[in-house]
């Protein structure tokens, strides 16, 4: 313990001295950092706050020190995000990369490969996008048809990817691949390449929020060295399965919490009495009221979830069921606080463009709920998320 | 604190399981409801949890208890409600046990803990008026005469009431019914003068009873904390049995859900088992969330109290609305899943049913906790 509070003094002065006061103010979104090759600094601190991250590896704080990760204990870890946290320290990095490919290369990857990826993925130096999804295959993603010939030391790739998240920003691709077209979970392997490669192409897909988050991705004979292979030829699925579940632990973040937009922080029942009155400290409206009790006991109990069950899973106990919980529970919540929101704000969340009448938050809830609805589609529905639970958990038949 | 249980937790939790499985399965209550029992539950039984530490749990070990805390209660009930085990837990080693715990004098605490944890004495709670739990809706009177008082009223729905060895009744010093102050607790004999005791037939086949207080006198020294300021006292004792009833509401939405899993993967229909139809797989496995989020929020408000956090009654308001509605829901489904056998007395899965029911309307329903837990967090 004494240890954990002579680290806790040298990462408060640490950050004294490494994050800019700029960098302790709510980030818009125009702001957020995502690294990579061609990335821009809006706002120049940022740039400097994620290279001091960066170099002390703490972008991902438990990583093995060995390739430029914190090196950081759980305890150890826990105190730096309540110091961050205390200090309203702006997230230094988003990055596909820490969230889901890092921990799958950790687990999966030859040394060599953990060498050359890890520490870039660190330091922000390569913006990374995913390539699962593809029009014939979509919660049927084990149908993927995109295919790569081994030809000497070269594989030769070609097909169509679809949902790839950000895949005109995008520096690298992890991109799951045919190898063998005569058998359907054990036919695919998983390929790192350059989206620079010859033969990439990306075509962002405009959503129902009217932002372009999501690409068509199309490779035309794109030529990838072999050593890009992670893991065995024909034994991708299982690496792709294990980052689903990193990838799912990240969307059902998204449940978390009572506070709404970035900006404000303001929570339901705060934004109720704005909008629709404040009745001797209760919401005016008894049914919004009561609908948003029903939704805060829902988000209370979800945390406390999520903490029982990292504990639990410290404490070695069998938590392998929980990702599809989280994922399927905690997107159903987010979706439903969007659809209250809108009960509570009425036509002040109708609006499409920030005008005299609609201030850029409100602009922001509306835009944020329609783009809650891919949250339960995204990274597997929740309805193969209940087919999981209901196979692998209960027990139930196919 | 801890979500995880230590090592004397999991023994605790596994010799509740063990005695009851073999003393008191659901056919036990089945027994006891066919033979018309007095009781409404097994003394004998009773005399066994009390040996086996079960009665005296919360109470500290200078009163004769186990002193493991809520935690550990709270195991207990969990298997408890599994089996739907009937018996005083919830009137006396739950209910009464805190209210003597938390304003209790040190006379009255060396008097009666040690009889609760010994199982000797069995303890009602009267409180509740009307249809609906309202603790600061009291009308019952107590006047005072000399150095005593005189009760008068009406309460029903009183668990264990019928045959408490000692009651505690909730009645009026001063103010009117609906105020939270005015209120008084007071000691009384289960053979007072005055006193009458009818017991309830209840849908879930356990025990409670309507008592009338006609002219019954107390003596000043059995007041229960201070003359006007019972309504603190409830309140807080009250949420800690509302907590610990989760935990055997949990109890009884586990062993439910268990069951209705079980059939699910056995009767057959169209010639394949019906836990592969997608209707029913998804509404298991959403009954699946919802009972890992009810698990969390009983071991949470459990350790609220054992760690006097300040936020014990948002976490007893939170456990027992969630954990009441899905009790209520998957004890419906239960029923629904099972198809015809599920509603024929025969089958055990209806118990669950009425049991969620009964168990729902004590100490506060989910409407009652959710309206509460909006007040308490200040909207």
């Amino acid at each position: 313990m004494a240890d954990l509070e002579a680290f806790r003094k040298d990462v408060q002065a640490w950050l004294e001295e490494n994050c800019p006061p700029s960098m302790r103010t709510p980030m818009p979104e125009e702001e957020v950092v995502w690294g990579g090759r061609n990335a821009t600094y809006p706002n120049p601190d940022s740039k400097k706050w994620l290279d001091a991250m960066g170099a002390k590896g703490w972008t991902a704080p438990t990583w093995p020190a060995a390739y430029g990760g914190g090196g950081l204990s759980k305890e150890e870890n826990m105190v730096l995000q309540q110091e961050l946290r205390r200090i309203k320290a702006r997230p230094a990095l988003n990055s596909f990369g820490i969230w889901m490919l890092g921990p799958a290369l950790l687990e999966f990857a030859s040394e060599q490969q953990k060498q050359k990826f890890i520490p870039p993925i660190v330091r922000g130096e390569i913006r990374w996008c995913q390539g699962y999804s593809e029009p014939g295959a979509g919660s049927d993603l084990a149908g993927l048809q995109t295919s790569a010939v081994l030809d000497g030391d070269t594989y030769t790739v070609n097909g169509q990817k679809v949902w790839t998240s950000y895949a005109d920003k995008a520096d690298w691709i992890f991109c799951l691949v045919r190898t063998d077209k005569t058998v359907k979970h054990d036919g695919i392997s998983f390929l790192l390449f350059d989206m620079a490669s010859p033969g990439v192409s990306t075509k962002p897909i405009k959503l129902i929020s009217g932002y372009s988050p999501f690409c068509e991705t199309f490779f035309d004979d794109v030529k990838v060295p072999a050593d890009q292979l992670v893991g065995e030829l024909n034994k991708g699925w299982t690496i792709a399965k294990r980052l689903l579940q990193h990838e799912r632990a990240m969307i059902s973040g998204m449940g978390l919490g009572g506070a709404l937009s970035g900006a404000t922080g303001q929570t339901l029942a705060g934004a109720a009495k704005e909008y629709l009155g404040d009745d001797n400290g209760k919401v005016a409206d008894p049914v919004v009221r009561e609908h948003i009790t029903k939704h805060n006991m829902d988000s209370k109990a979800f945390a406390l979830t999520m903490r029982r069950v990292q504990e639990e899973a410290k404490a070695a106990n069998d938590v392998s069921a929980t990702s599809s919980v989280f994922k399927f529970f905690g997107t159903e919540l987010n979706k439903r606080k969007y659809e209250l929101l809108i009960e509570t704000m009425g036509t002040k969340m109708l609006g499409w463009e920030p005008d005299d009448t609609y201030s850029a938050d409100e602009i922001g809830n509306t835009r944020a709920w329609l783009r809650s609805k891919a949250n339960s589609i995204e990274g597997g529905t929740s309805e193969v998320q209940l087919n999981i639970i209901a196979k692998r958990v209960l027990g139930l038949p196919d | 604190m801890s979500f995880v249980l230590n090592e004397e937790q999991q023994i605790l939790r596994d010799s509740a399981k063990g005695f009851i499985a073999e003393k008191s399965p659901v056919t036990e209550l089945r027994r006891l409801r066919d033979s018309n029992d007095a009781n409404g539950y097994d003394t004998k039984l009773w005399s066994q949890m009390a040996e086996m530490g079960f009665a005296g749990i919360i109470i500290p070990e200078e009163y004769g208890g186990a002193g493991f805390g809520y935690r550990g209660l709270g195991l207990v009930l969990e298997e408890a409600g599994r089996s739907l085990t009937a018996s005083p837990l919830v009137s006396t080693s739950l209910l009464c046990a805190s209210a003597l715990l938390i304003g209790g004098s040190e006379a009255q605490k060396k008097e009666l803990l040690p009889k609760i944890a010994d199982g000797s004495l069995v303890m009602a709670m009267a409180m509740d008026e009307g249809a609906h739990h309202a603790p600061a809706n009291i009308a019952a009177t107590a006047g005072k005469d000399g150095d005593s008082y005189v009760l008068n009223g009406t309460k029903s729905f009183v668990l264990d009431g019928h045959v408490a060895g000692k009651l505690i009744v909730a009645a009026r010093t001063h103010s009117t019914p609906g105020d939270k102050t005015g209120t008084t607790l007071f000691i009384v004999d289960g053979d007072a003068a005055g006193l009458t005791r009818t017991r309830h037939s209840m849908v879930d086949s356990r025990n409670a009873a309507e008592v009338k207080l006609d002219g019954v006198k107390v003596s000043h020294d059995n007041v229960l904390g201070n003359v006007d300021g019972g309504f603190a006292i409830l309140d807080e004792a009250l949420d800690r049995a509302r907590i610990g009833l989760s935990a055997e509401m949990l109890g009884g939405a586990l062993e439910a859900y268990e069951r209705t899993l079980d059939y699910l993967k056995e009767r057959k229909q169209f010639g394949v088992v019906i836990g592969s139809f997608q209707g029913l797989k998804h509404r298991a496995a959403k009954m699946f969330c919802e009972l890992e989020l009810c698990k969390s929020v009983v071991a949470d408000a459990l350790q609220a109290i054992d760690e006097r956090r300040n936020d014990v009654a948002q976490a007893a308001s939170l456990a027992k609305s969630r954990v009441g509605a899905v009790f209520n829901e998957v004890s419906s489904e239960a029923v629904q899943m099972h198809g015809g056998i599920g509603v024929t007395d025969e089958y055990e899965i209806g118990f669950f049913l009425k049991r969620a029911r009964v168990a729902d309307a004590t100490f506060g329903n989910v409407s009652f906790h959710s309206q509460r837990y909006a007040e308490l967090e200040g909207y």
